[in-house]
């Protein structure tokens, strides 16, 4: 009897540490159906390759993803593998809830032969290495075949130079008896991707530079035509009146009932568009300006908290390289339409009629750096806000926002 | 025991559930947060610092927060009166109709148990500009300019005003019309053999009678308006309290200073200045109306 016993718990104890050995890591990211189910799959290819190695993953809707990941960064609870917007990390590395990478796997060298150079600057701090993504994005010229032909204008030409985009934008702009706005011939949505248009794009283009190399110091005021951008921009909303802020709600709506003849916008945005009954829609580089070409570049991105010790660090490393391998990057553009961070299978890519304008974008992109993602965004918007409301003069607006942003960037640099 | 000590026991046994509910979710936290506006306390730092006085500083400099304060007062100097005069004028009116009165009853309160955000995203499309906007249509329909309503610094807060008095008002014309139907129909039938007129009727018998509702109304929609939230967060672009912070509340604020920056030790001492607001507007009106309040 007392053999049979042992035995039975000496089986027992097998079977738990044979169970135990399996290592499970934890993966978070937000809601984003295509996202889902594309890490889905891909995780079970790597359980297939790593038969020890169990990776559960949790999401939360977008909305309030940002305030989940920070309620557990005080409690030390979380995953062990988490998927960031690019903006955010500043301010998690800060607060040391994620851990650098290894170098002997994520080396300066594996990151400038595998990634885009914008991507390396912005996940390296004090030259340690904190993240690694599958995808980017960029922005492009989003413009609509039907009402172009409409306004009598070439639906297979879209404007090339910002001159050429006003000057369709006013043709292609329909107005009632009173002067009301009922179609618009550019949608003017700060609040959209413009923000980002205007700090890293027309800044640019009128011979500025919005930020110092060490993202210390705000230089759009005080670098080239300074307050002309966003008198430019103004001027467009309050002059020309192609487009105003809140047009039908907001751009990606106007753009989709037809009713914006062009916008600017992700690649992200091309599965949404693509469900609209007869939309016929192209997409271009954004137009250049003074011969200056520019672009915006966003990714989000994955990390590894300090969560992760011991065997699930090491899985964690695993997974890490895995769903930023080549092979996933390919997937991802298929099943997600966001743009491999990997020069080398975007330029594949490059001819695309849907993708080929974002990808050629990404050789001149730039992506902002940010402290305060939220309260960044908001003093060009308030910037935008006074000229339009409050007839302030763009110059005085510009240069009021860049205080603002230069006392976040001071805030941010103080704590660190 | 004897019977009435098991009842008296099994009285406080059930009292017990609220009182332990009310302890632990509302009074705790409450007083916990109280301490944590003397604190440094952001949700992503390690450790907590006794700051004193830094945060309430920090907040009366900032002047975003000294207009969402002004916005909040604003809502309540306009809202409240409002909805309470408006409401009042309808009970009585609606007293008046015996026949299908609980068809308008049931109409008012509709608005009332309609959820919050719904009901901002309907209006928030009607105050849309052209050619969208069902208000802007009309008005271009009776040969009358445009109004940017939401869009506007100087209209946004009045057009949320507006929203929240017709939600608020299908519940106050309720409330009002059970209080005018509880005063006896003997003062109403004296005063009519007394030979007084409808309207001193009302005026003189009727409103004064009703003082205790409205006392109860004044209070209540005046704390309403004061932690007004879900209508700005849905009426404003990106729920940001805009155009320029014209209708951003205190709630609001709170709300980007917790969630947004995670400033939990500058939110919990805005919403502390928000407690005592609440409290000292409260103490006023039940001072306000409490000696007159007879029968």
């Amino acid at each position: 009897m007392k053999r049979v016993t042992l035995f039975l718990i000496f089986v027992c104890v097998l079977f738990t540490l044979s169970v135990s050995a399996k290592t499970t890591i934890v993966y978070w990211q937000y809601f984003y159906q295509t996202k889902v189910d594309t890490i889905n799959q891909l995780i079970k290819e790597f359980e297939k390759l790593n038969p020890d190695i169990e990776v559960k993953q949790v999401t939360f809707p977008y909305e309030n993803y940002n305030q989940k990941v920070a309620a557990s960064v005080p409690a030390g609870i979380g995953p062990d593998v988490i998927n960031l917007f690019y903006g955010w990390l500043p301010m998690y590395v800060n607060s040391g809830y994620l851990q650098e990478l290894p170098k002997n796997e994520f080396s300066e060298k594996y990151f400038k032969d595998n990634f885009f150079p914008f991507v390396e600057e912005s996940v390296k701090f004090n030259s340690k290495y904190y993240s690694v993504p599958t995808a980017v994005r960029t922005l492009a010229l989003f413009w609509n075949k039907k009402l172009f032909k409409q306004a009598g204008l070439d639906p297979e030409k879209p404007p090339k130079t910002l001159t050429e985009a006003v000057e369709m934008a006013k043709i292609l702009s329909k107005y009632d008896s009173k002067g009301n706005l009922l179609q618009a011939g550019f949608t003017m949505q700060p609040d959209g991707q413009h923000h980002h248009w205007i700090r890293e794009v027309l800044v640019r283009q009128f011979g500025g530079t919005p930020y110092s190399t060490d993202n210390k110091k705000v230089l759009y005021d005080k670098t080239g035509a300074a307050g002309e951008v966003l008198k430019w921009y103004t001027d467009r909303i309050t002059k020309d009146k192609i487009g105003y802020p809140g047009f039908l709600n907001d751009d990606v709506t106007a753009f989709k009932s037809q009713k914006a003849a062009m916008t600017i916008d992700g690649s992200f945005r091309i599965g949404t568009l693509n469900t609209v009954k007869d939309l016929e829609y192209g997409i271009a580089e954004l137009p250049e300006h003074n011969g200056i070409k520019s672009n915006f570049a966003s990714f989000w991105t994955h990390a590894i908290t300090t969560n992760a010790q011991g065997e699930r660090l090491t899985a964690s490393i695993k997974f890490l390289k895995f769903i930023t391998s080549k092979q996933a990057m390919e997937l991802w553009l298929k099943n997600v339409g966001e743009l491999p961070a990997n020069p080398e299978i975007a330029n594949k890519y490059s001819e695309d009629k849907l993708y080929g304008p974002f990808l050629k974008g990404l050789a001149y992109a730039h992506a902002t750096f940010f402290a305060d993602e939220v309260g960044q965004r908001n003093v060009i918007l308030e910037a935008i806000d006074k000229v339009r409301l409050n007839n302030t003069d763009p110059s005085v607006a510009f240069k009021e926002a860049a205080d603002k942003e230069q006392k976040i960037l001071d805030d941010f640099w103080a704590a660190k | 025991m004897t019977l009435k000590q098991k009842k008296v026991v099994t009285a406080y046994t059930f009292l017990a559930v609220p009182i332990v509910f009310f302890l632990f979710v509302r009074f705790f936290p409450m007083v916990y947060s109280m301490a944590m506006s003397f604190t440094d306390w952001n949700l992503l730092k390690k450790n907590i610092n006794f700051v004193g006085l830094n945060n309430y500083m920090k907040i009366f400099s900032d002047p975003v927060f000294v207009t969402s304060l002004f916005n909040s007062l604003k809502y309540i100097l306009f809202g409240a009166p409002l909805v309470i005069i408006i409401s009042l004028l309808m009970a009585l009116l609606l007293n008046k109709i015996r026949k299908i009165q609980w068809l308008y009853r049931l109409l008012y309160v509709m608005p009332y148990i309609t959820p919050m955000v719904a009901v901002s995203w309907v209006w928030r499309w009607m105050y849309q500009p052209l050619p969208l906007g069902v208000f802007n249509n009309a008005l271009v329909a009776l040969g009358m300019d445009v109004q940017p309503f939401l869009s506007s610094p100087s209209q946004a807060l009045f057009c949320i005003v507006v929203t929240t008095v017709w939600v608020e008002f299908g519940y106050c014309v309720v409330i009002f019309l059970a209080g005018i139907q509880t005063i006896p129909e003997e003062y109403l039938e004296a005063a009519r053999i007394d030979g007084a007129s409808r309207w001193n009727i009302t005026m003189k018998i009727t409103v004064p009678l009703l003082r205790p509702i409205t006392l109860f109304l004044v209070v209540t929609e005046s704390i309403q308006f004061l932690r007004l939230f879900t209508q700005v967060y849905n009426m404003s672009f990106q729920g940001t309290g805009g155009p320029l912070d014209s209708t951003k509340p205190m709630a609001l604020y709170i709300y980007h200073k917790a969630f947004v920056n995670f400033d939990m030790g500058v939110a919990s001492s805005a919403s502390f200045v928000l407690f005592l607001i609440i409290m000292f507007i409260t103490f006023l009106q039940l001072r306000v109306f409490k000696d007159k309040v007879s029968y």
